[in-house]
């Protein structure tokens, strides 16, 4: 029971950047289309189980006023793992995401799950975490990502969606657009949270 | 162009047209979480520009005879995160012992500044960056500079935003729209200002 509590608080009710707001940078920057925002979702997902299920098995040997550095390395050395494995596999999201694929190490996400729910608790119970925090984020990572891509490019997942005299609002893929959009989507949660 | 043309158009590319912050994004945390307040923002941007300049300066020795000597550019992350770590902690501790003074402006702000992916980002940048011949890579005084002025980049759009926060907190906005998603709408709005940097060629 508890365990599907904690896959589930992620993606609606803990949500990381609708309702934590932790991670902000990817958030606006990868999700120009939604392949971009659906690769740096699960690369980031992936991280953060993995870095879930070894900081909380290591939990009981680390000491307490070393855990950030020792959970910074742990994060960092399977961000590198990822970074290699994407290059190798596909390089054209890899290229595509650029920097932000060794910025993963700086999301506040991952490290701020370590802190608050790894470090504490058992490692079933973190990866149940990880997978709904990953979900989440991913999750509104794609919907960021298919308004822009829908409003900017006319196209979702690379598919034209719109019809064939729609002039596509380039501004919405370019920097202001991820600000705007963003802020809008977040007004909207907070006027849902108000009418309940 | 002689050098100081050069770092002419290195402080202009990193302040306004590839500002970290508006068309880079990054360090949206501290933008988003410490705009609220003028001085606690200029602390922060202060902290920034100090340890983006280090951070730039250790990462290029690092990256330059430690990592390429020896083939090992793929630990970049690891090596980089690690070293901007250890030295926001020295920082940290220096400032505490010899200025005391420094130190209750920045502190707060100092520990903050490890997880700033602006940090680790120019860091990353400055290893694939190249002067504006297109040919000549960085070399240390240069890497030093741009984490400088990056940091720069960074404080003006933080103390810009500030400057705009502080006043909107007395304009009737609707209840939905107050906080994040207006300083959302707004850091949007800069960013189509700074927009129009790109258009003019230096």
């Amino acid at each position: 029971m508890s365990f599907l509590k904690e896959l589930t608080k992620g993606i609606i009710k803990e949500n990381p950047i609708f309702v934590i707001v932790l991670g902000m940078c990817p958030t606006l920057a990868v999700t120009t289309s939604v392949v971009n925002a659906l690769g740096m979702g699960l690369a980031a997902t992936f991280v953060l189980i993995c870095s879930n299920i070894m900081i909380s098995l290591i939990k009981d040997i680390t000491p307490a006023s070393i855990r950030i550095p020792v959970y910074i390395v742990v994060i960092a050395a399977f961000v590198s793992i990822v970074d290699m494995i994407m290059e190798a596999y596909l390089p054209g999201l890899h290229k595509s995401l650029g920097l932000f694929i060794p910025l993963i190490v700086v999301n506040c996400i991952i490290l701020g799950r370590a802190e608050a729910f790894a470090g504490k608790n058992t490692v079933l119970m973190s990866i149940a975490d990880a997978i709904g925090m990953g979900l989440g984020f991913t999750l509104s990572l794609t919907i960021v990502g298919t308004i822009r891509e829908i409003l900017g490019a006319g196209t979702w997942l690379n598919i034209r969606v719109t019809p064939a005299g729609y002039d596509p609002m380039l501004i919405a893929i370019l920097a202001p657009g991820a600000f705007i959009t963003l802020g809008f989507l977040m007004a909207v949660m907070n006027m849902i949270k108000e009418r309940k | 162009m002689g050098y100081l043309g050069e770092i002419f158009v290195m402080a202009m590319t990193a302040i306004f047209i590839q500002n970290f912050v508006l068309s880079r994004f990054l360090g949206l945390c501290p933008y988003l979480g410490v705009s609220k307040k003028l001085d606690s923002a200029l602390g922060m941007g202060l902290a920034v520009i100090f340890v983006m300049t280090l951070a730039s300066s250790f990462t290029f020795l690092i990256n330059r005879y430690l990592l390429m000597p020896y083939n090992m550019e793929y630990l970049q992350t690891i090596a980089f995160i690690l070293t901007i770590a250890a030295l926001v902690q020295f920082v940290e501790m220096v400032i505490q012992k010899y200025a005391p003074a420094l130190y209750s402006a920045l502190g707060v702000y100092l520990p903050l500044i490890t997880t700033n992916c602006a940090v680790l980002g120019v860091a990353i940048l400055n290893t694939s960056m190249f002067r504006s011949d297109g040919i000549t890579p960085y070399n240390f005084l240069d890497s030093t500079l741009n984490g400088f002025f990056s940091g720069v980049g960074f404080t003006v759009v933080l103390l810009a935003m500030a400057g705009i926060r502080m006043r909107i907190e007395k304009a009737e906005i609707p209840k939905s729209m107050q906080g994040m998603p207006i300083a959302l709408i707004l850091a949007g709005i800069m960013a189509l200002a700074f927009y129009g940097f790109i258009g003019f060629k230096i």
